[in-house]
C-alpha cells in the first residue's frame, strides 16, 4: 500500500544522504514515549513546525503501540534527509512478529484483531504523506515519510 | 507514576504530563471512577494542556472514562487541548474524540458544575426554596 504526493520521490525508497537520527528499541510502553520524544527532536532540529512535530510524535505512537502490542516489541527508527529543495522525515517500525494477515483490511478504518478500533494505520496514512507496508509472517516492516520543502 | 488526582469541592481535578504511559492512562481511568463511585465527586476535570500527543488509545480511553462517568450519572470535560493536538485528531478523522470538552481548567470545571447543576446532582435534591 503506497501513497505518495511525489512518486519519483517515495520514503519508500531511502535515498542517498538519508541520516540515521535516532534508532529506539521497543519493548516496554515507555519506550513507546521514548520513540516519540525521539521524533519530535528529529523534527524540530529540521524545523519542522509544532503541528507537524505533533503529527509524528502521534504515528509514532500508534506504529510503536503496534509493534508492541501485535509481535511483542521491535524497533522504531528516525531518519532524516535534508536536500536543497527539501526537508524530510522518515520512520521505519520494524518487527519479528506474525506479520499482518490482511493489509488492505489493516489500513481501513475500523478493522481491528487487537481489541483496538483499528484507527491507527488508518491515521498514519492520514496524517503522513506516503506510506509503505512490507509484511510476512517473521517480519513487519512499516516506512512513513513526511516531506516538506526548505 | 499515577497521575494525581485532586478534589475541589465535589470535582476531581487531573492535570496530565507531556507524556504519559498507556497505563498510566488507564491507572488515571480506574482512579477517577472510584473517587466518583465512592461518593467523593461528581464530576472530573482532566486538563491536557501540557499533552503533545493524544494518539487513538488515549483518544479512546478519555472517551470511553467520559462515557463510564457520565453512565454513573456524573459529568467528565477534557480542558485546554493544544491546537496541534486538535488538529491532528481532527485529521485522523471522526469521533477521535467524544466526550465534553473546555478551553482550560476555569471552564472545565464551570461546565461541569453547569452541567451537574442542569442534572440535580448526585442526590437529586428538591432545591428548597
Ligand atoms: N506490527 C503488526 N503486526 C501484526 N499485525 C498488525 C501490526 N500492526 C497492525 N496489525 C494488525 O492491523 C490491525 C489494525 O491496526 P491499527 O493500528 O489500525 O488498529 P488497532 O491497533 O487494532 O487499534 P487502534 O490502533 O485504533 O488502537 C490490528 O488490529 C492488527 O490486526
Ligand atoms: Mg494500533
Amino acid at each position: 500500500m503506497t501513497k505518495s504526493r511525489s512518486p519519483d520521490r517515495s520514503a519508500s525508497e531511502p535515498a542517498v544522504g538519508t541520516e540515521t537520527h535516532a534508532v529506539v528499541e521497543i519493548r516496554v510502553q515507555n519506550d513507546i514515549l521514548l520513540a516519540r520524544q525521539a521524533s519530535r527532536k528529529a523534527a524540530a532540529a529540521l524545523g519542522f513546525g509544532t503541528v507537524d512535530q505533533t503529527r509524528l510524535a502521534t504515528i509514532v505512537s500508534e506504529l510503536t503501540r503496534n509493534a508492541l502490542t501485535y509481535a511483542g516489541g521491535g524497533a522504531c527508527r528516525v531518519l532524516t534527509r535534508l536536500t536543497a529543495q527539501e526537508r524530510c522525515i522518515v520512520i521505519e517500525v520494524e518487527d519479528q512478529g506474525p506479520g499482518i494477515a490482511d493489509v488492505t483490511g489493516a489500513l481501513a478504518r475500523g478493522y481491528s484483531t487487537g481489541g483496538g478500533v483499528g484507527l491507527g494505520l488508518a491515521a498514519v496514512h492520514k496524517l503522513m504523506d506516503d506510506m509503505t507496508i512490507e509484511t510476512r509472517p517473521g517480519r513487519t516492516l512499516v516506512r512513513t515519510g513526511m516531506t516538506r520543502r526548505r | 507514576m499515577r497521575v494525581p488526582i485532586l478534589r475541589l469541592g465535589r470535582v476531581l481535578l487531573t492535570s496530565l504530563p507531556a507524556d504519559l504511559t498507556d497505563q498510566q492512562v488507564m491507572d488515571l481511568q480506574i482512579d477517577a471512577l472510584a473517587l466518583i463511585q465512592a461518593g467523593k465527586a461528581d464530576g472530573l476535570v482532566i486538563d491536557i494542556t501540557a499533552a503533545d500527543v493524544v494518539d487513538s488509545y488515549m483518544a479512546r480511553i478519555l472517551s470511553e472514562t467520559a462515557k463510564m462517568v457520565t453512565i454513573m450519572g456524573g459529568v467528565a470535560v477534557l480542558a485546554g487541548m493544544q491546537p496541534a493536538v486538535a488538529l491532528t485528531l481532527v485529521e485522523m478523522g471522526r469521533g477521535m474524540i467524544d466526550m465534553e470538552t473546555a478551553f482550560d481548567l476555569e471552564g472545565g470545571v464551570a461546565k461541569v458544575a453547569r452541567l451537574v447543576a442542569s442534572r440535580g446532582g448526585r442526590h437529586d435534591e428538591v432545591p428548597i426554596a
